[in-house]
């Protein structure tokens, strides 16, 4: 066991692969002497070479369109977008080629490209940096987006995704970038696509993922003061959904509080909502509740507090759910 | 002369000049009227110190193979136009007036080069080897694919224009990355990579896409070995030319720092020679080229399209005039390198070669949904699999349902 930051076991499992996979490399704006506008990428251009870690054009549908075809020769590309609302030039990049080339080849043809993107709020940025862009691309058939929440997610799941023969997107919680854990190097991973129970309870079920994780927890233990018993999963897997692993915690609470920065209008929580009252209808002892991101552009800053969800947020949802 | 790089002339476009200032552009253009041209409308040869010895290493058989296959493309279009007509596709996409542009550049491509295409490149995928039926899977929706793109090295089809010359790119990056791995590995053990390159065609609608920027500043940056192979025919669609530029595009190959090159596109020896000269340059690792092939789309964007709505009969008159397969005849019967017997083959393997594509075709009579969900993702995926369980169960409830009728049960 280390004790690391996440942004530190995204390093190591970044160096990790370059070491294991000799196709793989990194590609993205300012990574290479810089290490990325987080760090993230530290070091790695002075261990693996230029060559490895390419210092790219500022042109994000570039760096998507020819990791695309790098992939198609063979090569496994890790795209950096530097901020969330900066993936948006290669939208189309992503959504109408890299998902769709399996498919509309007929399966003949694979683009194994990960791409990774710093996202969320909370930090006291300015505009576009701090967004939550996830269930855009989850609506997207084809991508795979999954999200750490820990130190050790996150050294695993980058070498998960560069492993997989889809495209994924990984959805990096910048403002825990610095938060601390202990990463198992050595213990075999558990399978990035499935949820995982963080804490037991009975009388509701939090789901979360990315960088709201420790918030749900944090308003779990605070329920728990109060004498009620929450249950918190990590999704941990955007696309697909571990609906199982929800499903059989709403069964056990009865109610359901789904939680995540984005907007909760065509959002992931609303996904979950609507599946779990299909699975789960006569379990349920209340509507399933949102907490999210209100619809609007992502405010600025000063106001941004307002805007999060956060543990009275969802504390206040757990006594609407729970009054029913 | 029509090379950017070595006979740039100086038009004048604004009406002024700027004087001698220090770092103050005036732009020297390659106009509209200057191209490569090895072989003019009546046939006659041109010589060019450059590119003729390309066409002067060729034997008197593939010379005419350039006819014959320029003849089965047109051929092949004529069918599949007729197959549209006849509600047999959805859709077709014309290539009459191309033929020369893309039977030239196609033929000058090695097997280990790769093709990336619009939707628009037939005659590339004839030379490239391909069964020209496979094309019509897309237009018949049978398949958004439908062909292998690795056994001919010819890319899919891309619809969404101008992202597939960023997909070419990244490919001729990645030949880069195995020149320079298999020079790194041990001396005994190297693999052996043959250089290649690779050719992004695009289109002069497709010129004014962000992406063709951006492939050409990765290009240029990473001296991918790479031609950009623009046909401009002169129309996206209903709209002109001069409203994606208002100078050849040829210019703005200087603009990146690359050779760029405008050709008559409808001179298959020139469209050849200059490929090969593009090819050349880039496998021995001097980095990207572009081609701007002088062309015409004589025929409908596709056949849902009107051209009478948008552009003057005497226009299309004038280019028809150009025709590359009409000039082509004279200089082969002028050379006495054909004669009737030639031509009448080639009319005969045209129409076997139609008949080979109607067949084919009508042959393809329904997809399969399974296949669709199976191919979604290359691992398994619990959403999908959950849906397609859904799927066969309610397709299973009819069949159900038919028995129980069958039975003479009632519900």
């Amino acid at each position: 066991m280390k004790t690391m930051t996440i942004a530190k076991a995204i390093n190591e499992g970044l160096r990790a692969t370059l070491a294991n996979d000799s196709k793989s490399f990194l590609m993205g704006e300012d990574i290479g002497s810089l290490g990325g506008v987080y760090r993230v990428t530290e070091g790695l251009k002075a261990e693996f070479g230029a060559h490895r870690v390419i210092d790219t054009p500022l042109a994000e549908s570039g760096i998507i369109g020819t990791a695309i075809g790098l992939a198609l020769r063979g090569y496994r590309p890790i795209c950096e977008i530097q901020f969330d609302g900066f993936v948006f030039p290669a939208f189309n990049q992503i959504t109408s080629q890299l998902a769709k080339i399996h498919t509309r080849s007929d399966g003949l043809l694979s683009a194994p490209v990960v791409i990774r993107i710093p996202y969320g709020g909370g930090i006291g940025s300015i505009e576009h940096h701090s967004e939550s862009p996830e269930a855009l691309f989850a609506h997207t058939p084809g991508l795979r987006i999954i999200s750490p929440s820990n130190a050790n997610d996150a050294y695993w799941m980058i070498q998960q995704a560069v492993a997989c023969k889809d495209p994924v997107i990984v959805f990096e919680p910048k403002r825990r970038y610095w938060l601390k854990g202990e990463v198992d190097t050595e213990s075999a991973p558990s399978d990035p696509f499935k949820a995982q129970v963080l804490r037991a309870g009975s009388d509701a079920t939090i789901v979360t993922y990315g960088p709201l994780v420790p918030v749900a927890l944090a308003a779990a233990n605070a329920a728990q003061e109060e004498g009620r018993s929450v249950e918190v999963i990590d999704l941990r897997s955007i696309s697909p959904i571990d609906f199982d692993t929800v499903e059989a915690s709403v069964n056990k609470t009865g109610r359901l509080i789904l939680t995540h920065e984005a907007p909760t209008f065509g959002g992931i929580g609303g996904e979950i909502a609507a599946r779990i009252s299909e699975r789960c209808f006569y379990s349920l002892e209340a509507p399933a509740i949102r907490v999210g991101g209100f619809h609007m552009p992502y405010p600025v800053a000063r106001v941004e507090e307002h805007y999060l969800p956060d543990i009275d947020r969802l504390l206040e949802a757990l006594d609407r759910a729970l009054a029913y | 002369m029509g090379t950017a790089q070595e006979s740039a002339t100086n038009i004048d476009i604004n009406g002024q000049k700027p004087g001698a200032s220090v770092g103050v552009l005036h732009p020297h253009v390659v106009g509209q009227a200057e191209m490569v041209q090895l072989l003019d409308v009546e046939g006659v040869r041109h010589a060019d110190a450059t590119f003729t010895p390309y066409i002067d290493a060729l034997t008197a058989e593939t010379v005419r193979g350039f006819y014959r296959d320029m003849a089965i493309v047109r051929r092949f279009d004529a069918e599949a136009t007729a197959l549209q007509r006849q509600g047999e596709l959805a859709l077709w996409v014309p290539v009459i007036g191309q033929e020369a542009a893309q039977i030239g550049s196609g033929r000058a491509m090695q097997p280990a080069d790769y093709a990336f295409p619009t939707y628009r490149e037939h005659g590339v995928a004839l030379a490239r080897g391909l069964d020209l039926a496979d094309l019509l899977k897309l237009f018949r929706g049978i398949s958004n694919g439908g062909w292998d793109p690795k056994e001919n090295n010819f890319h899919l089809y891309t619809l969404v224009l101008a992202a597939q010359t960023l997909h070419a790119v990244g490919y001729a990056m990645g030949i880069n990355r195995d020149l320079a791995a298999a020079e790194l590995a041990d001396s005994g053990a190297a693999e052996v990579i043959d250089p290649a390159a690779v050719v992004a065609y695009f289109g002069d609608g497709s010129s004014s896409e962000g992406d063709v920027h951006e492939s050409m500043v990765f290009a240029t940056s990473f001296n991918a070995p790479l031609v950009f192979f623009c046909q401009n025919n002169n129309w996206a669609i209903s709209v002109p030319f001069e409203v994606q530029s208002k100078i050849p595009l040829v210019n703005r190959a200087g603009g990146y720092g690359m050779p760029g090159i405008r050709v008559d596109g409808n001179d298959v020896l020139a469209v050849y020679a200059v490929t090969q000269w593009a090819l050349e340059h880039a496998r021995s690792g001097k980095g990207p080229v572009l081609i701007e092939a002088s062309t015409y789309r004589i025929g409908a964007h596709t056949t849902a399209d009107d051209p009478t709505k948008y552009r003057m009969l005497a226009e299309e008159e004038a280019w028809k005039a150009k025709d590359p397969l009409i000039r082509m005849e004279r200089y082969l019967r002028a050379e006495g390198l054909a004669d009737d017997e030639f031509f009448e083959q080639v009319k005969h393997d045209g129409d076997e070669m139609a008949a080979h594509v109607r067949k084919a075709t009508l042959a393809l009579d329904s997809a399969d949904i399974r296949q669709k969900f199976a191919t979604v993702y290359a691992e398994a995926h619990p959403l999908v699999a959950e849906e397609l369980a859904w799927f066969d169960q309610y397709e299973a409830s009819f069949a159900d349902a038919a028995a129980q009728i069958s039975q003479g049960g009632a519900a």
